[in-house]
């Protein structure tokens, strides 16, 4: 026989893939945690593949800031409209007219911090058992730790000094009353491969990726949307530049890019030019040097 | 489509391992190749430079573009694996970077488990160390292709010849004792980049090649799994729908072999056979697959297969099926493992009860020698033990394929996973 090739695409789809199933058999109520960014797009439709012709034993569930581009809303509905899943919405307006997070103040106000507790509050509600997320290692130096299955304690969360071993690619995915799992399929891609898949596989995707008009201002060094939850400080002006998203997030910690791709494979070459991180462009990473640690320990995605 | 967006679609993958004792300058490696191959990021390195500078280092310190964790930072030391990316021209790469610390070869192992190389890294200053042996072992017995044992801090020992090949001699008495096969030998300085991503000016008396030049040209290892087509199932799929009423579809990812249209397939343990009515990826039908793919298989008739099943061809060399078997164990976990007691033992998809009938013999890591008369095995001992399963378990020598060879024991008080079993 012929070896065949094996590509990097196709060995990580497989990987995927198989995560994806082992999290259907050994959880009772999975859920996947849909931001309506590029990753959990790529974990969607890796879900819809694994499990076809039947439908995904999954709900999608999104963590509504409030403060969401309604390009993401758009696309998140027609997306459940497409492949027929089931969407669950956690609302942190909920969470704080409820009482239970108090809303930051100030120019660097921000939902992103408060989500955690809408999301552990919307997994305690369903009863959910493993939330499977598209946070992937070559993001951030904290996340570059995870193991695929994720142990979380009864308080949602992680400790990363004593993580379970996870040999070859046998997931252990027991656990006590009260305690969850992260699930993370697409671990050992890069942004690089993400996009290289979406091409690939023609996903269709939320405008905001491509490079459009939009009112937006500069600060730190970052351009921001002109939006009203982002409070601008007098000396902020407004201007409209041709931008794109690199990564999507709420608003308020999206930094937007300037770029002309207007199509994928314009993406793919400008990401594979690019000397910045991805991440570089959000807000809530360059809070500290250990930002996503800390977020991490507390729970969050 | 441009040139380039087809190049990156087309590359292979290689996923390597860093270990060797604490210091040897693992993630300090992982920093040089990253840095001199330009796969480092502005924002990462500015990142690496302010905390550098606020640590008082006097350089920039590059193994702090691994050690993520807060911990790790505060002690200057690796305590879980962290995996890395980067692509050159030639070949897409995983690094999975290791702690040197004995008290955290669990996750040492974690990250080797799913390497194609290791790469083992010794201080040219103290040479052949207790961990140097332990994940040289560790690599071998989880039978990993190649081993490429990286002599670093050369700079430190004025680059000379004589002690290089001193600790080669060394290590080469190591592993002819512990019969492991193909090991690579290069000279480097990760702080100063001999012979990493560039040939080393320092050290004309090196012919080989750079570490890096070596990574890109070793051959890919056989990604195909074993000889003979496996498929341990993970799932069924049942839609349930008008549309597809009677769908029932076998879930798994291949481990070996190839399976075609139309074979005879037979289930495993129950011995069941049908033949293969399709193969495919959702909407995308296959004529034959072979590992890694993930798939989905129906049959011809409506035959009783669930989840721990394995499905292997009819016309092939059979799998064993056996209640008891001999393994290979890294224990994990600071509670022993004790003669007679149980474990939940999952292998491949199958999960089952075992007991461990007898300690057979434990390997010294100091002195090589197998030690008989075993009472406990202790976090971190390598050792041949007798395992008794509950029901029978079907396998196949680890040496013969990785995924239906290895095993995990998982301590039913704590749900942790204490131990790691290759099938001998």
């Amino acid at each position: 026989m012929d070896k065949p090739k094996i590509t990097h695409l196709k060995e990580l789809e497989a990987e995927s893939i198989y995560v994806l199933r082992e999290a259907a058999a050994q959880f009772e109520r999975p859920v996947i945690l849909f931001s309506g960014g590029k990753d959990s797009i790529v974990v969607t439709h890796l879900a819809y593949k694994a499990f076809y012709p039947a439908r995904l034993p999954f709900p999608l569930l999104h963590i509504d800031t409030g403060h969401n581009f309604q390009e993401t809303l758009d696309y998140r509905d027609a997306l459940v409209q497409r492949i027929g899943a089931e969407l669950i919405v956690g609302s942190v307006q909920e969470s704080i007219d409820k009482g239970r997070v108090k809303e930051e103040t100030g120019y660097y106000a921000s939902r992103n911090k408060l989500q955690t507790v809408t999301l552990l509050d919307t997994i305690e509600q369903h009863r959910f058992d493993a939330a499977i997320g598209g946070a992937r290692r070559d993001e951030e130096k904290a996340r570059a730790k995870e193991r695929f299955f994720s142990h979380r304690d009864e308080f949602g969360q992680w400790n990363p000094k004593n993580q379970r071993p996870e040999l070859w690619s046998i997931y252990n995915g027991k656990k006590a009353m009260g305690e969850h799992f992260r699930v993370f399929p697409i671990s050992n891609w890069t942004e690089m491969d993400v996009w290289q898949y979406i091409y690939q596989e023609q996903i269709p995707m939320p405008s905001l990726y491509f490079t459009h008009q939009r009112e937006v201002f500069e600060r730190d060094g970052q351009w921001l949307a002109a939006e009203p939850c982002i409070p601008r400080k007098p000396t902020e002006q407004v201007i409209t530049k041709q931008v794109r998203c690199r990564t999507i997030g709420d608003i308020t910690c999206t930094g937007l890019t300037l770029s002309a791709a207007h199509s994928l494979e314009d993406i793919i070459e400008e990401i594979a030019a690019t000397r910045v991180t991805e991440r570089g462009s959000r807000a809530d990473d360059k809070r500290s040097e250990t930002a996503m640690e800390d977020r991490k320990k507390a729970g969050y995605f | 489509m441009l040139d380039s967006t087809r190049g990156y679609l087309d590359m292979e993958l290689l996923r390597f391992s860093t270990a060797g004792s604490v210091d040897d300058g693992k993630s300090t490696l992982i920093g040089r190749l990253l840095y001199d191959s330009k796969s480092i990021f502005e924002d990462q390195l500015e990142a690496v430079e302010a905390a550098s500078k606020s640590r008082g280092n006097e350089d920039v310190n590059l193994a702090l573009l691994t050690d993520g964790l807060r911990a790790e930072r505060e002690q200057g030391i690796t305590i879980d694996v962290a995996y890395r990316y980067f692509a050159t021209p030639r070949r897409k790469f995983i690094i999975a970077d290791t702690p040197g610390h004995i008290q955290y070869t669990r996750n040492m192992v974690t990250g080797a488990s799913t390497s194609d190389l290791s790469i083992i890294l010794v201080d040219a200053r103290h040479g052949v160390l207790e961990q140097t042996i332990r994940h040289s072992y560790i690599s071998s017995l989880l039978g990993i292709p190649t081993i490429v044992v990286a002599i670093n801090k050369m700079d430190l020992v004025d680059y000379s010849e004589q002690v290089y090949n001193d600790i080669v001699a060394a290590y080469r008495r190591m592993s002819e004792v512990l019969q492991i096969p193909n090991v690579e030998f290069i000279p480097i300085s990760a702080k100063k980049g001999d012979n990493v991503v560039n040939a080393s000016e320092n050290m004309p008396w090196y012919t080989g090649k750079p570490l890096l030049n070596f990574l890109e040209t070793v051959p890919m290892p056989n990604k195909l799994g074993g000889e003979h087509f496996r498929m341990p199932v993970q799932y069924v799929i049942r839609p349930i729908s008008d549309r597809f009423a009677d769908f029932r579809g076998y879930a798994g990812r291949v481990a070996g072999g190839v399976l075609r249209m139309e074979d005879r397939v037979r289930v495993l343990p129950s011995g069941l056979e049908s033949t293969v009515k399709a193969i495919g990826m959702a909407q995308t039908p296959m004529n034959e697959a072979y590992a890694p793919s993930s798939i989905t298989i129906e049959l011809t008739d409506d035959i009783d297969i669930s989840r721990g099943d394995l499905l292997v061809r009819a016309d092939e060399p059979q799998p064993q099926v056996e209640r008891e078997v001999v393994v290979d164990v890294c224990w994990f976990n600071e509670r022993p493992l004790l003669p007679r007691s149980k474990y939940v033992v999952r292998q491949a998809t199958a999960e089952t009860m075992g007991m461990v009938s007898a300690i057979n013999h434990r390997r010294n890591i100091n002195t090589l020698e197998l030690e008989t008369n075993v009472g406990e095995l202790r976090m971190n001992d390598i050792a041949e033990i007798t395992l008794r399963a509950a029901n029978p378990l079907v396998f196949d020598r680890y040496a013969d394929n990785r995924t239906t060879g290895s095993l995990i024991f998982i301590d039913p008080d704590t749900n942790e996973t204490v131990g790691a079993g290759m099938i001998k």
